[in-house]
């Protein structure tokens, strides 16, 4: 019986159907716990499906190569996923055009703190250099986070995870942190969120409202851009 | 459908081609995002009558974006090789994502509402700031 078991495990295991169906299983669950406790942004669904799905891989000794042959069918919609952040980028052309001179400045500033204030914080707290470097990129989507973070020697997946680890900090806390600070614009919402959050903390505000979908889009983009010129720039200043 | 999905892809494949070809920093996808908003403004001045090919575009977009958490999980659980990194130095790594995240949210909302307001009042309002016409249920 256990033998049998243990065959039936070994074949699942090797197809990539069951990271597959894992991921979308663990996602949905996710989203009905977050339904569950009536929506809030704390039960965050990308957060609990990476748990989940973590445990998973981490108890049955899969290693992650396995896990993400199967996993990155998902992991591929990215990219369309991001060329369709055009759509409500284009219908806003005229709110955006409008917005231009608020938009540059805070996109600047927002960049600059989201470097700066990484790599102050993990050399004043005594981290090691690699961490600092790794940190300074992080706000940017993934792809360009990783190539900026090799250009200036810090370590591309260390990188990768602290951006996932950032974008999921802004989505969980951005809402509520901003309303706050009395901020109900959602143009200011979504823009804070492409650029400080990058895909996920957009993925979280996109849904809610077109016009926050229209700059969180803007806000990745340009802050991709920024960040892939800016930190090249300081990280020589930075010795 | 599937020429939405096409669309969506081609945009992706066209921005990495002209990522290796001109050395841009950034991804293919981005590349894409920005040709295809300007397609559609230049197509949307052209051809204004809405065409099927654009509603469909529309509905895949929508859906995409709206799951678009989904498609970060992969990558996310990718952290699991970082643990003992993370494990080493827990402190000052979740300080600064966590700090830096929330000072990078705050400063650029600050700075996006306050001079956005002073460009409003200078010119025509533009929108309500409140909130959504569209409020789903959230992703």
């Amino acid at each position: 019986m256990t033998a049998t078991l243990g065959t039936l495990w070994f074949n699942l295991s090797q197809s990539p159907l069951l990271w597959l169906a894992a991921t979308l299983a663990a996602y949905q669950a996710g989203r009905m716990i977050q339904r569950a406790c009536r929506g809030t942004p704390l039960a965050n669904p990308v957060l609990i499906a990476v748990l989940l799905v973590a445990m998973l891989v981490v108890t049955t000794g899969t290693p992650y190569a396995t896990y993400f042959a199967g996993a990155q069918f998902i992991n591929f919609l990215l990219g369309p996923a991001t060329v369709a952040l055009a759509i409500p980028l284009a219908r806003n052309l005229g709110r955006i055009r409008h917005s231009l001179p608020a938009l540059g400045p805070a996109l600047l500033v927002g960049s600059l703190t989201a470097i700066v204030s990484g790599v102050t914080i993990v050399s004043v707290l005594g981290g090691s250099r690699a961490v600092a470097l790794s940190m300074a990129p992080k706000a940017a989507t993934t792809p360009i986070a990783m190539a900026v973070s090799q250009q200036i020697g810090g370590g591309p997946p260390l990188t990768a995870a602290l951006a996932i680890i950032g974008g999921i900090t802004a989505a969980i806390i951005g809402d509520k942190l901003l309303r706050r600070l009395r901020i109900a614009d959602w143009r200011s919402h979504g823009l804070a969120a492409g650029v400080a959050g990058s895909g996920i903390a957009a993925a979280q505000v996109a849904p809610r409202d077109e016009t926050a979908a229209a700059f969180a889009a803007l806000g990745l983009g340009l802050n991709g851009l920024t960040t892939a010129l800016l930190v090249p720039l300081l990280a020589t200043l930075w010795h | 459908m599937p020429s939405a999905i096409f669309i969506l892809i081609a945009c992706a494949l066209i921005g990495e081609a002209l990522r290796g070809a001109v050395h841009l920093p950034v991804p293919g996808p981005v590349i894409g995002m920005f040709l295809l908003a300007g397609a559609l403004i230049a197509g949307a001045r052209r051809m204004p009558a809405a065409t099927s090919l654009r509603a469909s575009l529309d509905r895949t977009a929508e859906t995409l974006i709206s799951h678009m958490g989904l498609l970060f999980v992969p990558a996310g659980v990718g952290i699991i090789a970082q643990a003992d990194l993370l494990r080493q130095e827990w402190l000052p790594i979740l300080a600064a994502v966590i700090g830096s995240t929330v000072l990078s949210l705050i400063v650029t909302a600050l700075v996006m509402q306050r001079l956005g307001q002073r460009v409003e009042t200078g010119g025509k309002t533009d929108q309500p700031a409140a909130p959504s016409p569209k409020q789903e249920a959230r992703p």
